[in-house]
């Protein structure tokens, strides 16, 4: 085992092992996710979803994801061939590369970074590209107007986003999402830091709605404005990767949530039947949680109106996030330190 | 909402989202709707009006007497009749086509027919894959009413007091 260990080869497939046990998880539940979005829709509106495919509709992902590996890939013939079949990619690269920095448990990662979290803020931001790209590339002035839209939503939101984690970051004192996990350590759900951080926490919530372009900010698709925005010209396995990509980053935005703001995978109550669960599934659980607030947010909002999406982000949030970093500062120069440290 | 302050506390605190969200989270529990259609069916009325029928007595006798009220009745002008005298004496109708692709189902044959001949069935999945299919002759549409016989004098029965 020692030997093992320290052979040269070794790191490597260590690394290859570790992406390929967080990654294939990660794709199935971006496939059934898909399923319970439908089915969570579905029960909101009194409908029953899907349930035809396999028990109650189970198998149901699986047949999508074989219709659109069948379709054509059709290219439009005014289009940049190069850049629109390369804009899939950069936007489902990002998506999967972020999940290195996420933390499992304590020290549990696919690279236990001490830069973790600007790891994840640059690398969730490459995302844009892909889209702004496909928007380009496809020549299609629907397409072009929706990459717009998205590369002026995520200028606006990002700001506010970052302007959220300094909270945090002031807080736990280290930029190491397992670490700052760690520093929520302590009685339950009152120690983590929702509670001291909570305008930070919705802003960071809602702004990851918009990041990923979910309704009710999904104006980058609008489909009763322009149709469907960046992505109506792809076809087959390239809509599926944009697809694949929303869905990898609606789990990930969900799970760094929960790691910044929600304990990470410390039960609620650290008494005896909570702590008696793994980590993992509380982690999992509280994942699962804000998904479902995703998709409820989506059953209930009806679109933004383009300037109310940037009056929100430019006229509330950044003065929110700016006033509550003020604020947490002044706490930390007070005895009040102690309890939020 | 007049009072700005009010209004203002109401949105950046999110209570309205929280009211909306509280509205279809209710829905997310409520009792479903959805009628799985192969398997579960809404009910029907014995008023029905789906698939045309042309009835008999119980002795065989055919009920329609060509009198021609469908016909003259019917707004898409889908019902086509040439009525002839039979050896017995008696007026029939050597034809009587329905076009299902002009008929708008609305029943006014039926209400108009004297002897309770032309009826509308409950029978609503029915399918054609070529025009002519759906031109029922007379052959048909009596041979519709001999299958259903036995659902259409019960509707007729269930519908009686209010004719």
């Amino acid at each position: 085992m020692h030997d093992l260990v320290n052979a040269a080869w070794w790191p490597p497939v260590w690394a290859l092992i570790k992406i390929i046990i967080v990654l294939i998880p990660l794709l199935l539940g971006v496939a059934y996710l898909t399923l319970a979005e439908r089915k969570v829709i579905g029960y909101i509106q009194i409908r029953l979803g899907p349930n035809r495919v396999g028990f109650r509709g189970m198998l149901q992902p699986i047949a999508d994801a074989l219709k659109l590996l069948f379709k054509e890939v059709l290219i439009p013939s005014t289009a940049n061939r190069f850049l629109f079949l390369a804009a899939p990619v950069l936007a489902f690269v990002p998506a999967m590369l972020v999940w290195a920095a996420v933390p499992f448990g304590p020290g549990v990662a696919i690279s236990n970074m001490n830069a973790g979290l600007l790891y994840v803020l640059a690398i969730a931001g490459l995302g844009v590209y892909g889209i702004i790209i496909a928007g380009w590339a496809s020549n299609s002035k629907y397409a072009f107007l929706g990459a717009m839209r998205a590369a002026a939503q995520l200028v606006a939101y990002e700001i506010a986003m970052g302007f959220a984690l300094v909270g945090v970051l002031m807080l736990a004192q280290t930029l190491n999402l397992s670490k700052i996990v760690e520093a929520q350590a302590g009685g339950g759900f009152w120690s983590w830091y929702w509670l001291p951080l909570f305008p930070f926490f919705l802003v960071y919530f809602i702004s990851g709605v918009a990041e990923t372009n979910r309704a009710p900010f999904d104006v980058a698709e609008g489909e009763s404005e322009i149709v469907a925005g960046f992505h109506v010209e792809y076809s087959g396995m390239g809509f599926a990767l944009f697809f694949l990509a929303e869905y990898a980053n609606m789990i990930f935005v969900s799970i760094l949530t929960t790691v910044l703001f929600l304990g990470g995978w410390y039960p609620p109550f650290n008494v005896a039947p909570f702590t008696w669960v793994p980590g993992l599934v509380w982690l999992l659980l509280k994942t699962a949680f804000l998904l479902y607030v995703f998709l409820w947010i989506r059953a209930t909002f009806p679109r933004y109106r383009y300037d109310q999406i940037m009056r929100l982000g430019w006229k509330v949030f950044i003065p929110i996030t700016i006033a509550w970093i003020v604020v947490v500062g002044i706490a930390l120069e007070t005895p009040l330190r102690a309890i939020l440290r | 909402m007049a009072n700005p302050v009010k209004r203002w506390f109401q949105s950046f605190f999110l209570l309205e989202m929280l009211r909306g969200m509280r509205l279809t989270g209710r829905y997310f529990f409520a009792r479903k709707f959805t009628v799985q259609y192969p398997e579960e069916t809404t009910p029907q009325s014995p008023r029905f009006r789906g698939l045309h029928a042309l009835r008999r007595y119980e002795n065989g006798e055919e009920r329609c007497i060509a009198c021609k009220l469908c016909e003259a009745v019917c707004p898409a002008l889908a019902i086509t009749i040439e009525s002839e005298e039979r050896s017995d004496g008696t007026r029939r109708t050597s034809r009587y086509d329905i076009d299902l692709s002009k008929c708008i189902f609305c029943g006014l044959c039926e209400e108009s027919c004297p002897v309770d001949s032309i009826v509308e069935s409950r029978v609503l999945s029915y399918h054609a894959e070529t025009r002519s299919e759906l031109l029922y002759d007379k052959i048909r549409l009596l041979g519709n009413g001999d299958r259903l016989e036995g659902e259409l004098a019960r509707d007729r029965q269930a519908d009686s007091s209010y004719r």
